[in-house]
């Protein structure tokens, strides 16, 4: 009996190192790659680590406009993760606490926005931001993005988890509702901003169709636009493997880090819950 | 008491305005970057418009539903087009949801377990993959799907020799009757068919190419959807299962019966995201395949934005982006149907 139990465990590892290893296995040949000629990337695709190493790839991303990629990334991740931040905590506290008359409808047409499938907006954006004179602008890049109705649903659920004493405290000793909102109650939803905070920056920085529809002029290209180009050839790359997955491993790096320093805060949404 | 009330209702009032101004942007993105929008977008799908100056302009039409009749029901390029990337998205949308919901599922229930070594290594590895851009990921497979890629080495260890996977357009149930003999279509399917498509083509199956963004899209969102599992697989109370092992129910016995039935809204709300998302696939799509080989990995999503930005068949373009938003409404509402049905009658 015993023996069958410890047999049985250690095929429960054997199955999750498997999957460890079909999940992270690909990220390490990315890095190792990055670092290797042409030539040795076709011929040992199986090893993570370069024959001999080469920097040659990041030289030739520095050549490319790179650089330029990543300060618009950087634009779009700041505004569009900012404006989320302010304007889906704000609406999110209207509607948990403030009474209003049409309160209730607001929310569910702000549900119903959430179940608008986003590739069904690729062509309706590119239409408006004709029309508004604002294709092919940083503003059009950010704006459409500007807040989301998730967002908006998550600082709700989280106002609504709170207790309202401390603010109906605030409020009697004659605080009004703005005061009251930024000096009190926006310190005290500090962990919900945070998932918000992380989720926005991971949306901006990763999105790839929306920023797609909005620009055309090459210097207007994201990271992800622009070393989109690099892959559908129009670069003239071809299938430079090392340049290829230099640029995606670079451009993961910062959500990569975003990841590993809220990591116990994004994974504990399971921990949360135990019991024990 | 008077002026208590008047005190009391002038609060009201200013909390009322305070509750609109504060709504205020976002209610004005969500009017002007999604409804808006969308009502231009569905004027140009009944319009003629080329391209050119403001859809708005005297020069552009209203054409009723000529847009929608020549993908729908009119036989030509337009409809064979759709046809096409419906049926790939179709066996896309068989493949990807049941398996990344059972992989989700089950990583989930293991490193749920108190008693796990390396608990919290195992989840990071699992959940990294979502966290990275549809971009970099695409990058990376048709890196390990490539020719001389990672997938055909470990194939050629074997002593078998891989295909040339984004350059291969068969079909895997094609090929598998070809296995078996059959090479030709029965006159029957190959005879008729719908919307542009013989029934032999419906048949395909995914191509090749297919199969490998099918894996990547279960690398990539199994892991989001363990992070979901886990919580409600936390919230099923410990006494339950204990009682299920005490009545001498083995582990499958207490999976079927204890297990599932406590996950199902946890499960229901996986398949409904898994299905909104896969019928939108379309990143991956523009990034590695651009519709090839053969249209066989063409998706709605991808063809909409040809039609339009390539073709500069802007009406035709919006149409399809409507008929892939009505396809998504129809199968979510069906799914809620059909799964609320067999609760009532369990």
């Amino acid at each position: 009996m015993r023996r069958r139990r410890l047999w049985k465990r250690g095929l429960m590892y054997l199955v999750l190192a498997l999957f460890a290893v079909i999940y992270i296995y690909p990220f390490l040949l990315d890095v190792g790659t990055a670092f290797k000629t042409d030539a040795d990337a076709t011929a040992h695709p199986l090893s993570p680590v370069p024959s001999h190493w080469v920097l040659a790839a990041f030289s030739e991303l520095g050549q490319q406009d790179f650089p330029r990629w990543l300060m618009n990334s950087v634009i779009v991740a700041v505004f569009v993760t900012a404006g989320r931040v302010l304007f889906d905590s704000m609406a999110g506290y209207a509607l948990a606490r403030l009474r209003f008359r049409g309160r209730g409808a607001l929310f569910s047409a702000i549900i119903a926005v959430m179940a608008v499938p986003g590739v069904v907006l690729l062509i309706p954006t590119f239409l408006i931001l004709k029309q508004l004179g604002v294709y092919n602008t940083y503003p059009g890049l950010v704006l459409p993005l500007l807040t989301d109705a998730a967002g908006v649903f998550i600082m709700r659920q989280f106002f609504l988890s709170v207790h309202p004493s401390i603010e109906e405290a605030a409020r009697i000793d004659g605080a009004g509702i703005f005061r009251t909102y930024w000096s009190v109650v926006l310190p005290m939803a500090r962990p919900a901003l945070l998932t918000l905070t992380i989720l926005s920056f991971q949306g901006s920085w990763n999105n790839f169709s929306m920023v797609l529809v909005a620009h055309q002029s090459p210097s207007l290209d994201t990271l992800t636009t622009g070393v989109g180009r690099l892959v559908s050839g129009q670069l003239g790359a071809g299938t430079q493997y090392p340049l290829q997955l230099a640029a995606a491993m670079a451009m993961t790096v910062p959500v990569a880090i975003v990841f590993f320093v809220f990591q116990k805060y994004i994974m504990r949404t399971g921990e949360g819950a135990v019991k024990e | 008491m008077i002026p208590a009330r008047r005190g009391r209702s002038a609060a009201r009032r200013r909390e009322a305005a305070a509750g609109w101004l504060m709504s205020a942007p976002v209610i004005v993105v969500l009017v002007v970057f999604l409804v808006a929008p969308i009502l231009m977008a569905a004027w140009v799908s009944i319009s003629d418009w080329t391209g050119i100056g403001s859809p708005f302009s005297s020069g552009v039409h209203n054409v009723g539903l000529a847009n929608y009749k020549a993908l729908l029901s009119t036989s030509g390029l337009p409809q064979q087009q759709l046809g096409e990337s419906l049926r790939n998205n179709l066996y896309y949308v068989i493949l990807v949801v049941p398996l990344q919901t059972a992989l989700a599922l089950g990583l989930a229930l293991i490193v749920s377990r108190k008693r796990l070594a390396g608990r919290g290594f195992f989840r990071t590895a699992y959940y990294f993959p979502s966290i990275t851009s549809s971009v970099a990921v695409s990058i990376l497979f048709l890196y390990i799907f490539g020719t001389t890629g990672v997938v055909n080495a470990l194939i050629s260890n074997v002593g078998l020799h891989g295909p040339n996977w984004f350059n291969d357009p068969d079909g895997i149930l094609h090929l598998l009757l070809s296995g078996l003999g059959v090479t030709h279509a029965p006159s029957a399917l190959a005879d008729h068919g719908f919307l542009g498509q013989p029934w032999w083509e419906w048949l395909a199956g995914p191509s090749v190419a297919m199969i490998a963004i099918i894996a990547l899209a279960i690398w990539t969102t199994s892991g989001t959807f363990m992070l979901i599992f886990l919580p409600a697989i936390y919230a099923i109370p410990a006494d339950l299962e204990e009682a299920a092992t005490m009545d001498g129910a083995n582990a499958w016995q207490r999976f079927r019966s204890v297990t599932l039935p406590m996950l199902r809204p946890t499960l229901f709300l996986v398949l409904t995201l898994g299905l909104i998302s896969t019928w939108q696939v379309f990143d991956q799509i523009y990034l590695m395949s651009q519709g090839n080989p053969a249209g066989t990995t063409l998706t709605p999503a991808y063809l909409a934005y040809v039609t339009s930005f390539g073709n500069q068949q802007w009406g035709q373009g919006a149409a399809i982006a409507f008929i892939l938003f009505a396809i998504i409404v129809v199968l979510t509402i069906a799914q809620r149907l059909i799964i609320s049905d067999r609760r009532d009658t369990a």
